[in-house]
């Protein structure tokens, strides 16, 4: 009896919060702040990469020369995401200045 | 209660069932509503299995034995401590704990990720709500926590002795954690194959959770020696036991993954071999599990037969079959576009690292399950010990910490000649002076592996001092701040990279321990009556008086009896008093008689060690309680149908008998240099490993985002 009942009690309180989102929706999750949440973590994840570099250079790691290499293309990966973040920003700013 | 904890058992099983299908349909639909209802199908599953396990801790804490669990794992005499342990001491309570930091740890990535990985996230919310689905199945359908007792017991049969040690209160859980948390990122790596996003994308959203599963794995590794070597009577902190291995084996793994998704994340290489690696942790990890719990491998481990032993076997089958089906059809789409630029570089010494961690695991787990293997080859089942794996295993571990200092002193992508020159010369002459010293005054030379460890360990720490001087002398530099506050700042601003160093030097101090006390340690045992001496290492030990207890022992176990011995261990001017002592627990055999059942159940030594950070004198007692027998068996007799208060008062008697006219007792010593510093360096990896962990603070990533933002956009407009 106890569990028959708790099974019951469990089920119908599951239900409520698991089908919500397909009742009422799902407002603000994904679309492109998701894609910009991504190209964020890629930015930091390159800028990491950009000062390792740079404290190798410092540290005396790596020569100027090699350094020059690396951080060229380090930056040259960097702007891509910069400007995949910014096509991701333009149309939401247009449309806030419109 | 019993009724409710099944139905979260049930409801749970079901919920993962829809959180899979929902996800699922989700992802192949493009519906948001459906991916949004699978994740929180799967916080539901972590609030039932909050809630399963309240109710069993309440019925362990309240000693309620029609519970058949608590029945059989705990008593009414056990210390509350140790009542919470029991739980996971036990099949059905260990399925329960893998549910609930199953369910835990995959809620947390979840709600991290649900903004990001969009294509990913729903596949991988399947793979999580399928893995802990098969261990709620598990439980319903064969192991469940929850079965009561017709007619329950007045007294339960009380926890193993052998569990009742601190360390084995947070042993199990961390293991598990470890165990867990490996599952995120397989799980993610699943999801990115299915969909064929094979960038670092899923890599760096699961990173930090593979890196805590690591840091809880090695602690549980850490502590399972701790209580092996102070707790299990035998004086050592590893023996190689299957279960044991089962713990190693996927902490390697998860060590070559963890330095070669690195390599991923930079240079977009090792692909195939990243999603390899962490299938290979996972079913690594799912094996462990099923190692404590199935009794295939004779292990002090093995905590009882199995009864789901082929249900598991049929998991990890289908783990590995999928993955790797898996695998081979997304193979193009895993092609690295990179290529290693030199030999010289961080990411090839990051390559040979993970072929000699994989190189461990593969001998250890030869030499682990050997047993099954010959059975099955020759029909006679044969085992390689210790000495076996300390042979196999030394060169590789050598091979290892040499790595964990040239690795930090290269750059990524190509090292200079002169760069490495400047980086090699400091630690290579540290190396060769400690060598020289060694020799010169020491008898490391005895031992040749032990040796070359000691000059490893010199270059490794040299290496790490180095590195951190050099960075504060950089950041010097840069800020003009004075040395203490560069030195933070330098760790603060290079997490990632500072706390890896700090692991490393945590791991060479680990192995300085291992390398002396295995190498030099003198072990003697000897059996002694009151008042005779021997000699143990540079000790001198004499065997004062005999000790015996009933109702206090102070180790907190909760043994009613206690025998022991007070010994006096003199080196030198130095004059310690040592009290080794062994504790009785009491049968559950009512054919040992009611005096008798106390002096027959299960005991356990209660080692007495003097810590030092030089060497350590542990000492073991086994009295001898067999001239005992006589007496007990008259007491059994007379006394069989006394009162509780009146046998209380003959087993103290018998007792103090023993203390009187104590018998010879075997005694063991062991005097073992450096041992200390295996905790130690297991603490600074630990502390090396949250500092890896721990997020940078927002408002530094911001400053330091708009800099280089600036700088950058500076070099667009000037391109």
């Amino acid at each position: 009896m106890e569990y028959g009942l708790a099974v019951v009690v469990l089920l119908a309180l599951v239900a409520v919060v698991v089908l919500r989102p397909l009742v009422l929706g799902v407002g603000d999750e994904g679309g492109d702040s998701a894609t910009r949440e991504e190209l964020e973590a890629a930015k930091e994840a390159k800028y990491r990469e950009i000062r390792d570099a740079q404290l190798d250079l410092e540290m005396g790691k790596l020569s100027k020369e090699d350094h020059r290499a690396v951080d060229r293309e380090l930056r040259a990966e960097a702007i891509e995401i910069l400007k995949r973040i910014d096509e991701i920003d333009a149309p939401a700013e247009r449309s806030s200045e419109a | 209660m019993a009724g409710l904890g099944s139905a979260c058992l049930l409801v749970g099983l079901l919920t993962a069932l829809y959180a899979a299908g929902a996800s699922v349909y989700g992802a192949r639909a493009g519906s948001r509503a459906a991916v949004a209802s699978g994740r929180r199908a799967i916080y539901c599953v972590a609030g039932l299995m909050v809630t399963a396990t309240v109710v069993l801790q309440s019925a362990f804490l309240r000693s309620d034995f029609s519970f058949q669990l608590v029945a059989e794992g705990s008593s009414t005499d056990t210390p509350t401590f140790y009542k919470f342990t029991a739980m996971w001491a036990t099949q059905d309570g260990s399925l329960l704990l893998w549910a609930l930091l199953m369910s835990l740890f995959s809620s947390a990535v979840l709600f991290a990720t649900r903004r990001s990985l969009r294509d990913i996230a729903p596949w991988a919310t399947a793979v999580l709500a399928l893995v802990a689905g098969f261990f709620l199945l598990l439980m319903v359908a064969w192991e469940n926590p929850f079965t009561t007792l017709a007619s329950p017991p007045a007294e339960g049969a009380g926890l193993n002795p052998l569990l009742r040690h601190p360390a084995m209160m947070i042993h199990p859980p961390m293991l598990y954690t470890g165990y867990v948390g490996f599952s995120i990122p397989f799980a993610f790596a699943i999801g990115a194959l299915i969909v064929r996003q094979t960038g670092a994308d899923w890599i760096r959203a699961t990173r930090r959770f593979a890196l805590i599963a690591w840091t809880f794995l090695a602690a549980g590794i850490m502590l399972g020696a701790l209580w092996s070597y102070a707790e299990l009577g035998w004086g050592g902190y590893w023996a190689w036991d299957p279960v044991e291995n089962a713990s190693l084996m996927p902490w390697l793994v998860g060590t070559a993954f963890i330095h070669s998704i690195m390599v991923q994340e930079k240079r977009g290489m090792l692909k195939v071999w990243n999603v390899s690696l962490i299938v290979a942790t996972f079913v690594l990890a799912l094996l462990g599990t099923f190692l404590v719990r199935s009794g295939i491998l004779d292990s002090i481990h093995a905590f009882g037969a199995s009864t789901i032993g082929k249900q598991f076997l049929t998991f990890i089958a289908i783990a590995i079959l999928g993955s790797t089906a898996l695998i081979v059809s997304r193979l193009d789409d895993l092609r690295s576009r990179a290529k290693l630029d030199s030999l010289m570089s961080r990411e090839a010494f990051f390559l040979v690292n993970n072929l000699v961690l994989v190189g461990l695991c593969v001998v250890i787990f030869w030499g682990t399950f050997f047993p099954l293997i010959s059975e099955a080859l020759s029909g006679e089942e044969a085992s390689v010990g210790p000495p076996w794996f300390n042979r196999v295993t030394t060169p590789l571990a050598l091979v290892l910490v040499a790595l964990a200092a040239i690795g930090p002193m290269v750059p990524w992508r190509r090292a200079s000649r002169s760069g490495l020159m400047r980086s090699f010369r400091l630690p290579i002459s540290v190396m060769a002076v400690t060598l020289v010293a060694l020799v010169a005054f020491t008898d490391s030379a005895d031992s040749p592996p032990a040796l070359v460890m000691f000059c490893f360990v010199a270059l490794v720490l040299t290496v790490v001092a180095q590195e951190l001087a050099r960075g504060t002398a950089a950041r010097r530099t840069i800020a003009g701040d004075p040395w203490p506050r560069a030195l933070g700042q330098l760790i603060a601003r290079n997490r990632r990279r500072y706390g890896g160093y700090l692991v490393h030097a945590g791991i060479a101090v680990l192995f300085l321990g291992v390398a002396a006390s295995s190498a030099f340690d003198q072990q003697t045992d000897v059996r002694l009556s009151p008042g005779e001496s021997f000699e143990a290492g540079g000790y001198d030990i004499t065997y004062v008086r005999p000790t015996a207890e009933v109702g206090r022992d102070t180790s907190g176990t909760g043994a009613p009896i206690v025998f022991g011995a007070v010994l006096r261990a003199r080196r030198g001017d130095a004059v310690q008093t040592l009290h080794p002592s062994r504790n009785f627990y009491p049968s559950q055999n009512a054919e040992a008689g009611p005096i008798g059942r106390f002096f027959e159940g299960e005991a356990t030594s209660e080692v007495d060690v003097r810590w030092g950070l030089r060497r350590d004198l542990w000492t073991a007692v086994r009295p001898d309680i067999a001239e005992l027998e006589p007496a007990i068996r008259e007491a059994d007799a007379k006394f069989a149908d006394a009162g509780d208060d009146v046998q209380a008062i003959v087993i103290a008697a018998i007792v103090e008998r023993y203390r009187e006219q104590a018998p010879p007792a075997s005694f063991r010593a062991i005097d073992s240099p450096l041992v200390s510093w295996i905790w130690i360096g297991g603490a600074i990896m630990i502390l090396g490993a949250l500092i890896a962990i721990w997020p940078s603070p927002e408002a530094r990533m911001r400053r330091v985002t708009s800099i280089y933002a600036a700088k950058l956009g500076k070099e667009l407009s000037s391109a």
